[in-house]
């Protein structure tokens, strides 16, 4: 057995993450693999609104600026990148990346993409042919959103990104897929392992699994956090991986945080349903033959996955108007926070009606922060709190009329209760719901293609 | 007997999926995972988040990581990407989880 290593680190856990991890990963230790996870349910969301009103964005624009300020070190050191940056709009995202590395004179960048995964112009032939695209979480037929409809992403395995890896690519930027895929795809080219050895796969998955939120494997988000040292320079992960299916989480000597038992057993279970059938689509990972342990300080040793083979369908993440929400923010001061509080809210839906645009009792949203509304029902509700953040709200399908509720928030500082500030905000304004509709399909009928050029 | 809470003997992490959010619970010795395993059913933590978790709550056991999977359905009001609330994504969930009290024999706190 070799004794080859692959260097995989994330240097981005969700869009909006620091600009700091991928600058420190490439400068502070050794890596091979640079990966970048940017997919929410709530960020492709997010993509989707933005595409809606400028169809040049859509996609993980941080990305764009980091490749501009990094891709002349990781050609340098041979470090390859791997994002799912692309989000609802891959072409555009490959526009901006081509052109950031052509602005800043950096010659024989290989840049590779894998399409495939955007379905939502192929929907009608596909639900014609039998595809049926139930929602996965309420069994709801597809016709309740169809005509509604503004994306439809397909979560692609590994195998096209490992090609494009093969074809040379030194960036690799993909639309949707999973967030382990990101790890799965340069172990599969690295050690050529076939894509039906299952309980290699799903070491990967598992791997990327690990890695996929960046430092909430090295310290952050952990319950003990006093133990963690030197936050600000927290590492973000690294998976040394071995041919074997084995691998070590890591992260560079040095930084601040903490690898151990503890920490990363809590991202195996961040997200987490079945832990004997993680679903991928490459394969199934049984989190149950997972063995894990400390084998130094800040190296957690992980062997012995299982796998299994993937299901016949892959899943699809679609996204559907759903109508509009508004949200604005008042701070009241004590005495009496919480009474002031509804004082003012009754009279904001007050002022709705006399505008001629009630909102009706089931679309209002009234919630005061402050009064243990994050442990609703556990920690015991504080009555009167000597200050508060009235967040009010609504839904509903007329955006021009809660445009008017956004307009009856700041009136209460001066025309409402003593004690009401914070307004730095501004006046609210709505925004779409982007429904998310978790769907199926069969992977026959999914082609992705690969596509690498030199810049 | 000693009353603790949960936060003295586990650690926790929780995430979203749709409208469900997961808890994870991970014991620090294998002697208190058995004891979690007995205590913590699916009937006390959804007794225990009733005022957030308006759904059923499924259970998951990983004994090889000493830990329990809780999945609270319908407890994100509508979900990550359509609900106002603050904790749209149940972030808060698995320290909420720990806050929980109980009776644990003193020979598993030595």
């Amino acid at each position: 057995m070799s004794d080859k290593k692959v260097l995989v680190a994330n240097a981005q856990g969700f869009w909006g993450d620091s600009m700091l991890g991928p600058l420190r990963l490439v400068e502070e230790g050794p890596i091979d693999y640079l990966t970048f996870d940017y997919l929410a349910e709530v960020t492709m969301s997010i993509m989707q609104k933005q595409k809606a009103r400028d169809p040049n964005l859509g996609y993980a624009t941080d990305f764009v600026k980091l490749v501009g300020r990094i891709a002349r070190k990781c050609k340098e050191k041979n470090i390859k990148i791997i994002a799912n940056a692309g989000g609802v709009n891959l072409k555009a995202c490959l526009a901006a990346t081509k052109k950031v590395i052509a602005d800043q004179k950096i010659a024989g960048v290989r840049i590779g993409i894998v399409e495939g995964d955007d379905i939502l112009g192929r929907l009608p032939d596909l639900i014609a042919s039998g595809e049926k695209f139930s929602n996965l979480d309420s069994g709801e037929g597809i016709e309740k959103v169809r005509d509604r409809l503004t994306s439809a992403n397909v979560y692609i395995g590994a195998k096209s990104i490992a090609d494009a890896l093969a074809q040379g690519a030194d960036i690799v930027v993909v639309g949707r897929c999973t967030d382990p895929t990101l790890a799965v795809a340069p172990l599969v080219h690295e050690f050529g392992w076939s894509m039906d050895d299952y309980d290699k796969l799903a070491a990967a998955t598992v791997m990327g699994h690990i890695l996929e939120c960046g430092p909430q494997c090295t310290g952050g988000n952990f319950t003990n956090w006093r133990e963690v040292p030197d936050l600000a320079r927290i590492g973000y992960p690294i998976g040394e991986a071995s041919a074997d299916g084995s691998f070590v989480v890591t992260k560079h000597q040095g930084t601040g945080g903490l690898v151990s038992v503890e920490t990363v057993t809590s991202q195996l279970l961040y997200e987490l349903g079945d832990p004997k059938n993680y679903l991928g689509p490459d394969c199934i990972a049984d989190f149950t033959t997972i063995q894990i342990a400390q084998e130094g300080p800040d190296r957690v040793k992980i062997q012995g996955i299982k796998g299994r083979p993937p299901t016949p369908t892959y899943k699809v993440s679609m996204a559907y108007e759903n109508g509009y929400k508004i949200l604005g923010t008042l701070c009241i001061s004590g005495p009496d926070a919480v009474d002031k509080a509804h004082w003012i809210a009754d009279a904001v839906f007050k002022r709705m009606e006399m505008h001629g645009a009630p909102i009706p009792p089931e679309m209002r949203f009234l919630e005061l922060f402050g009064t243990n509304v994050l442990y609703k029902g556990i920690a015991p509700e504080l009555k009167q709190p000597h200050e508060i953040m009235m967040r009010i709200g609504a839904k509903g399908p007329d955006r021009k009329k809660l445009d008017i509720l956004g307009t009856e928030i700041a009136p209460f500082v001066t025309g409402g209760p003593p004690g009401v500030t914070g307004l730095a905000a501004g006046r609210a304004r709505a925004s779409e719901i982007v429904g998310y509709w978790p769907a199926l399909i069969d992977k026959r009928k999914v082609k992705t293609s690969v596509t690498v050029e030199e810049v | 007997m000693a009353k603790v809470k949960l936060m003295d003997i586990a650690i926790s992490r929780s995430g979203d999926k749709g409208d469900s959010s997961n808890v994870g619970v991970m014991a620090k010795t294998p002697e208190l995972y058995e004891f979690l395993r007995e205590k913590l059913t699916p009937e006390v933590v959804k007794d225990f988040f009733k005022e957030i978790c308006k759904g059923k709550v499924v259970r998951y056991e990983i004994p090889n990581l000493r830990a329990l999977n809780f999945i609270l359905h319908d407890s994100l009001g509508g979900g990550g990407t359509e609900t106002l609330i603050t904790d749209a994504q149940g972030k808060v969930h698995g320290l909420a989880m720990l806050h929980m009290e109980l009776e644990v024999p003193d020979k598993l706190l030595r």
